[in-house]
């Protein structure tokens, strides 16, 4: 802390405070590694007494504390402060569990289950008893602090705040579960919610997309069935419009037909978690699901423009369809 | 409750004949009532007698819905039918935080559906917290006098909303996007904006994502003669920035985008007379943004810095500003304290947001803030280390206070120079800040922090809790001392079924009460339930399975007129 210097300012001029920023700049970078180093020192599992400093320059209270993690096991159950999303539990080396040496207790219960699969939606929830105090503990005792385990939503910050912070610097991005990892647009398209995995669907000539639950089908028929029925109303609806007509007849409806053989007007393609553009029924239908993050009704005529497997730049502005 | 008037007698022969006495009663009070502007007052008009509830629910122009599933949106606007500006508020705010899974609810979905039948005419919407599809923008975009469009912090709609809404609503004067994940359609909404003139007053995006096509906002802002507020979104350079001040000097709020330049800088270029830009702003009050700033260019806000009362900002390095990244540091808050004598609002937000890491601001920025600022009214402080007596002092030095939110980040740290509680800090805020209605608390806490808290906190409606506490007893003090309290919302404290049935009486009053991870059993919630029959307590589950613990993860209550919700997901248990 430059505590010190805050005597020194008396009246600050605006310029000076500007050339410091620049030390703050690179006092941040130090910071960063030594934050990251401490980081994970706790991630290391101790067999030694606890009391370390854990490098912190942060005055703790005593030395009661010590950490270590395990790896997951359905058995084990941890504490954590609420829920969290699929991208923020990534790794079995968040689990921490706490111990209380000083105290009479040490019966923490901890109440949550780790899933080992990265990509299944881990849910945590806490119990009260793990980071307050047990009612018999003296207020004032040492013994409430608990060491910086992350948990969950904690210290309370939106992740629109956490997102600016780390994209305007460019740390890698650090385990704890607290942070929010960058978001990348395409994992946004694709939502995992246990029971259904929600993939967004675009239509050329369509302005609205639309989200398909990919887990509600297990074959590339169905899914283009579905597709054909999504969009069979709206694609009429825009032609009626471009038209200057109103019909709302129903055989103003063309069904959608020959999506994945090249043979019908539009095509399905799909964009993967590389990046890449692919043609809809390539693969075996489990692994379309597991790569698939967007898709797309694509008009057959203009297929041959695009480069399909190249990820087209983000920054490729279009004018969309008014 | 009847709505409509009794029908006029009939005219005989074509002579006119005077309504009777009650319906000119009727007419005078609508008149009377269309200048009760303030819900509290509007509220208590309706509780006179029925005809003042009739008139008045048909002269309440806005409508406000503190919990969207406190009444059902048919019977809302059946009440008030001619309400032209709707205000929604949906998720509670520990949402934010994850601590509550996705597609918990909150849909606008129903809502827009009722509109499109009860509010044709509407012109404002404000949706604080909701999840909104693309569909539902869609038909907003459909009533014809639909003009002012505010979001914030809502999920579920992308850029393809946002051009539906651009392109078809044609009187659209605001379109606010505050904090909203927007998911990125890559389709360029900005150009969607109709050709010609547009009514544009106010557009903020700096929360969409996405890149944009920048020649099209420049045409847009070109031709916005009432374009007063601009929030521009990470994506635009400095230099863009720079053409956008040229042609809208009439700016009051401008939110900079990134202030950096982008990576395709021409070395020779000379570098537009940013300064002067500022400068032509002559009206600018409010800046924000600096998403990634460079401090060389910091020097060009300086015209404009003695005219700002209200700066917004996320940034490295600018300390005069109002919302600040704690890199200003302490000195840079003092700098603050000394030249920001009529700051109202304060918000200092973490770059490092772990408990651990080393923060830059601490006691001694807070207590230089509450020397200078004597103003101050609202303050939310993110800091690793804090003492009794910086909380003190600013009670003392700072009397206007209405929200206060100080946020330790390590939690249960005490007084790091006393290493006592942080009870009396707390509490002298509560007992020297008279007019306080908002309450965030952090640190090591014990009971007597709440008693304080129930003691002197007359006023606070909102008190949000984070492992803080000893034992039922505090909760008790809070529930019992705090007549106002409409939101409460507590984390991870030893709370249990016993607090919890201390406020029995107070519950009906009360927009939500939220306590996770608190030691609350299902009995005791299940009592609760049984007693409060307009109540709706929900347990929220982490895990879709039965919960194997003791304790209820999550409970979250509320009241409702129209009983528990058939939207809820299979996490939650409706007891």
């Amino acid at each position: 802390m430059d505590g010190c210097s805050s005597n020194d300012l008396g009246c600050p001029q605006l310029l000076d405070l500007i050339s410091k920023d620049r030390e703050w700049l690179v006092q941040k970078g130090e910071q960063r590694s030594r934050g990251s180093k401490s980081e994970e020192k706790k991630l290391e599992l101790r067999l030694g007494p606890p009391g370390e400093d854990y490098g912190t320059k942060l005055e703790r209270e005593g030395s009661i504390l010590s950490l270590g993690y395990f790896s997951n096991h359905k058995d084990n159950t941890y504490t954590f402060g609420g829920f969290t999303n699929t991208g923020d539990m990534k790794t079995a080396e968040n689990g921490w569990i706490m111990k209380n040496n000083g105290s009479q207790n040490q019966q923490f219960s901890f109440t949550e289950k780790f899933q080992s699969n990265n990509n299944a939606e881990k849910k945590v929830f806490s119990s009260a008893a793990a980071a307050s105090a047990n009612p018999a503990v003296v207020p004032n005792s040492s013994q409430k602090r608990t060491a910086p385990a992350p948990v969950v939503g904690w210290p309370p910050i939106r992740s629109f705040r956490k997102n600016l912070v780390s994209s305007s610097s460019s740390k890698p991005v650090p385990e704890s579960p607290n942070e929010v990892p960058n978001k990348v647009s395409s994992e946004k398209t694709a939502q995992s919610c246990g029971k259904g995995f929600f993939v967004k669907i675009n239509m050329d000539g369509v302005p609205i997309g639309r989200k398909v639950n990919l887990k509600a089908y297990d074959s590339y028929e169905k899914l283009s069935s579905a597709v054909d029925e999504l969009f069979r109303g709206l694609l009429a609806a825009q032609r009626d419009s471009s038209a200057g007509g109103i019909h709302h007849k129903q055989e103003g409806e063309k069904l959608i037909t020959g999506l994945l053989d090249g043979t019908g007007e539009y095509t399905l393609v799909y964009d993967d978690n590389e990046g890449d553009r692919v043609l809809v029924g390539d693969v075996p239908w489990h692994m379309f699901v597991s790569t698939v993050r967007r898709l797309r009704v694509l008009k057959t005529s203009e297929l041959s423009t695009l480069c399909l497997g190249i990820r087209q730049e983000k920054t490729r502005l279009d004018a969309a369809s008014k | 409750m009847r709505e409509d008037r009794p029908p006029p007698p009939p005219s005989r022969g074509g002579a006119y004949s005077p309504p009777p006495p009650d319906q000119v009663l009727e007419n005078v009070l609508e008149h009377v009532l269309q200048f009760l502007t303030f819900r509290r007052d509007r509220n208590a008009a309706a509780l006179v007698c029925r005809s003042w509830h009739r008139a008045e629910a048909l002269t309440r122009s806005e409508l406000f819905i503190g919990n969207c599933y406190a009444v059902a949106p048919r019977r809302a606007m059946e009440r008030f039918r001619r309400a032209t500006a709707v205000t929604i508020k949906g998720k509670p705010r520990f949402a934010d935080f994850n601590l509550m899974p996705p597609d918990w609810g909150a849909n606008f979905t129903p809502w827009v559906t009722s509109m499109a039948q009860c509010y044709r005419a509407l012109e404002k919407l404000c949706l604080k917290r909701m999840f909104v599809t693309d569909e539902d923008l869609e038909l907003l975009a459909s009533f014809p006098s639909f003009r002012e469009l505010v979001l914030i912090c809502c999920d579920g709609f992308g850029t393809s909303g946002l051009a539906v809404v651009a392109s078809k609503c044609r009187k659209l004067r605001v379109l606010d996007l505050i904090e909203d994940e927007v998911t990125d359609d890559e389709i360029d909404w900005i150009s969607c904006f109709p050709e010609g003139e547009t009514c544009l007053e106010s557009l903020i995006f700096d929360c969409v994502e996405c890149p944009i096509y920048f020649e099209a906002l420049e045409r847009l802002v070109a031709r916005s003669p009432s374009l007063k507020k601009l929030k521009l979104n990470r994506y635009v350079s400095i230099v863009q920035l720079y053409r956008l001040m040229i042609r809208a000097p009439q700016l009051t709020h401008l939110g900079t985008g990134s202030f950096s330049p982008s990576e395709i800088v021409a070395q020779g270029d000379q570098e537009p007379d940013y300064s002067s830009a500022f400068d032509a702003c002559r009206s600018l009050v409010c800046l924000s943004g600096f998403r990634e700033i460079v401090p060389d260019y910091l020097p060009a806000i300086y015209p404009v810095c003695a005219n700002l009362t209200s700066l917004n900002f996320y940034g490295e390095a600018c300390f005069l500003c109002l919302q600040v990244l704690d890199t200003v540091r302490d000195a840079g808050l003092q700098a603050v304290g000394a030249t920001c004598k009529d700051l109202r609002e304060l918000r200092v937000f973490p770059i490092d947001a772990r408990e651990d890491s080393e923060a830059p601001v601490s006691d001694v920025g807070l207590l230089a803030i509450s020397e200078g600022c004597r103003k101050l009214q609202s303050i939310l402080y993110f800091c690793q280390r804090m003492t009794n007596a910086a909380v003190i002092a600013m009670s003392e030095n700072c009397p206007e206070l209405v929200v206060f939110r100080l946020c330790i980040m390590g939690r249960h740290l005490p007084d790091h120079v006393t290493r006592e509680p942080m009870d009396e800090g707390f509490g002298a805020i509560v007992k020297n800040c008279k007019k306080l209605t908002r309450l965030a608390t952090s640190g090591l806490l014990t009971d007597r922090a709440f008693s304080y808290i129930g003691q002197y906190g007359k006023l606070v409606r909102t008190l949000s809790v984070a492992f803080a506490g000893d034992s039922d007893t505090g909760l008790k003090y809070v529930l019992e001392g705090c007549p106002r309290l409409q939101k409460l919302e507590i984390r991870d404290s030893p709370f249990g079924d016993s607090a919890l049935r201390s406020g029995l009486y107070r519950y009906y009053n009360m927009r939500f009460l939220w306590m996770s991870s608190c030691r609350l059993t299902r009995r005791g919630c299940k009592e609760i339930a049984q007693q409060m029959p307009h109540l709706v307590v929900e347990m929220i589950n982490g895990e879709e399975e039965e919960v194997k613990e003791d304790y209820v993860d999550t409970l979250y209550m509320y009241r409702s007129l129209d009983g528990p919700r058939a939207d809820a997901p299979s996490f939650v248990t409706i007891l």
